[in-house]
């Protein structure tokens, strides 16, 4: 049998919003952000959590981790009931919030640790070895000693992802992990939350706006989108069915009429500027860019992947999705 | 864990050491203003419904040090509307400990020291000063009125500061009632008017931080003509007020909505 660490039953969070409708009078008006979604995630798994921004992500992860009390339906982590037995849930799941930091703000790293080993009551000599190793995989060696309000965003993440996994969560919630960190940044996060999971056997949730995060990292995802679930699978599955095109967007000298290459098509001409969409599996960027080189000057090029918001507009555009009720 | 995490903040402020004591003193300054009310009434009136100045000012003592010990652990709820705010009590809920610990662990404020030294020096003079026929009772009385009072006003605090996860500025209303609540408790009780006394008797119990106590000290009868063991009742009224704060908040925490939500 599975073992699910979580488990997410017909669950839904409404908000009560005043809204000032005239000079003195004000409505209420209840809004849904998560409207009935059910799931079951097994143990050693990392699963990519995606949706367009006021999808509903943010308030699944707090009510996960026990920071929203759900308005109906049941959760469960790690067997425990996140909003009753919050801070039994708290030793056991570790949480990274992107936009925020856990750690002290003027105390040195090294010291935000060594709190966090108090409040979690973790063993000095497990301490020690989690922190060495994790020292060791992001190289936190050259920066312990630094006020974390002294660090770089990129920096302060891998502190921030240390603080999470410090105590042996069973489960790590990350929201948008990778935020705003540079390429060599975000390269160290995944690599990081790889290893954690090779090694250790953590759960990982993740929420993303960056589909590399997925590709490098999730073998399942979820979508979620006005507060329900629209997709549950793999993302082989996903890019097959919606991801495939690419859009490969050139600047040529002078303005031209659309280009004709095989394998492509213009969707959009803004002077010089072209837009063309083209199927991972019908050519390559590579082979693209040499057939449009070969029919005008080419300035500058660059390569935009699908994102998020167009997988969901295309899951939508299929009929895959779930009637809204 | 709560010396652990203030510990950090005391021996920050302590590495300035000069600034550390000048706001304490100044701190001490201003609370001396309360005193110069009093003394500004008794330069007019001789007594005060039957009390004396050196009886007001042992009312004064055990209030301001129950008031100052409050303000000391857990004044930093100040900082709750921010946390709520800017969604820093996100962090708090992730923590494996009690929500409220953390909050009012956020910080610590050495100057806030000033107010329970001004407190005690009057507190010291009113007991020279006032005619007590001392017993052992009388005497375990006044540790006794100074930790209630502290727990007392500690109750009330934290459950006005509960008003924050439904309108996040109202700090303002709610120091209305605990500073003001201190300034009460300072006066016997007897020279309110009838919705007043109720008000602190019995909604807001900060009358059993110093008047009840006081009463039983200095062997007076009450103005209000309330039974006789009301004056003893002042741990028991701490323990009904912390159960009460405690329901008040946790069922505050789960009506958080975390902001952005």
């Amino acid at each position: 049998m599975a073992d699910h660490v979580i488990e997410v039953v017909g669950v839904e969070k409404s908000f009560v919003v005043r809204a000032k409708t005239g000079r003195l009078r004000r409505e209420r008006r209840e809004v849904t952000a998560v409207d009935g979604i059910s799931f079951s995630i097994e143990r050693g798994t990392i699963v990519g959590y995606l949706g367009p921004n006021g999808a509903g992500k943010s308030t699944t992860v707090k009510m996960l981790t026990g920071i929203l009390v759900p308005s109906g339906g049941q959760i469960r982590v790690a067997g425990l009931d996140p909003s009753r037995q919050r801070i039994e849930l708290a030793r056991r799941i570790g949480v990274v919030f992107g936009q925020r930091s856990q750690l002290w703000w003027d105390l040195p790293l090294r010291d935000s640790f060594d709190l966090l080993r108090h409040i979690y009551r973790v063993p000095a000599e497990r301490h020690r070895a989690n922190l060495e190793r994790f020292t060791e995989i992001l190289a936190l060696d050259a920066f312990l000693g630094t006020p974390v309000r002294q660090l770089s965003l990129g920096q302060r993440m891998r502190g921030e992802l240390t603080a999470a996994l410090l105590h042996d969560p069973e489960v790590v919630f990350l929201d948008e992990p990778t935020i705003g960190l540079d390429v060599v940044a975000k390269a160290a996060v995944r690599e990081f939350l790889a290893e954690v999971n090779r090694a250790r056997g953590v759960t990982v949730l993740l929420t993303t706006h960056d589909l590399a995060d997925i590709e490098r990292l999730c073998s399942r995802l979820l979508i979620i989108d006005h507060g329900r679930l629209i997709w549950d699978g793999g993302l082989d599955e996903l890019k097959r069915r919606y991801g495939q095109e690419r859009t490969l967007v050139i600047d040529l000298e002078e303005p031209a009429p659309p280009l004709e290459v095989p394998g492509a098509r213009v969707t959009k001409v803004d002077g010089p500027r072209q837009w063309l969409a083209f199927r991972r599996d019908e050519t390559s960027a590579a082979e693209l860019t040499a057939a449009v080189a070969a029919r005008a000057r080419l300035v500058d090029l660059a390569i935009e992947e699908t994102q998020i918001e167009e997988i969901v507009r295309r899951i939508y555009a299929t009929g895959a999705a779930p009637p809204a009720s | 864990m709560y010396v652990r995490l203030v510990g950090s903040r005391v021996r920050s402020q302590l590495q300035y050491r000069a600034s550390a004591a000048l706001q304490i003193f100044g701190t001490t300054l201003i609370a001396l203003l309360d005193l110069v009310t009093i003394v500004v009434i008794f330069d007019n009136v001789p007594e005060l419904d039957g009390w004396t100045l050196q009886e007001v000012g042992l009312l004064y003592g055990i209030a301001s040090i129950s008031f100052a010990l409050t303000d000391l652990v857990i004044g930093h709820l100040d900082r709750l509307p921010q946390m709520i705010r800017d969604g820093s009590f996100d962090q708090v809920l992730v923590r494996p400990l009690p929500s409220l610990l953390q909050v009012v662990a956020s910080d610590f404020a050495l100057r806030r020291l000033g107010k329970a030294v001004q407190g005690l020096g009057v507190l010291v003079w009113a007991l020279t000063a006032v005619e007590v026929d001392w017993t052992a009772g009388r005497a375990a009385m006044i540790p006794l009125a100074i930790v209630s009072g502290a727990v007392i006003y500690a109750g009330v605090w934290v459950a006005l500061a509960t008003v924050a996860f439904w309108i996040v500025d109202a700090i303002e209303f709610v120091n209305a009632f605990t500073y003001g609540g201190n300034f009460l408790s300072q006066y016997p009780v007897s020279i309110f008017g009838r919705w007043l006394r109720g008000l602190v008797v019995f909604v807001i119990p900060i009358a059993f931080v110093a008047y009840f106590p006081a009463l039983y000290v200095l062997d007076k009868s009450d103005g209000l003509g309330l039974p006789e063991w009301f004056r003893f009742a002042s741990p028991l009224v701490a323990a009904v007020v912390a159960l009460g704060a405690r329901l008040v908040w946790g069922n505050a925490v789960r009506r958080y909505r975390s902001a952005g939500g």
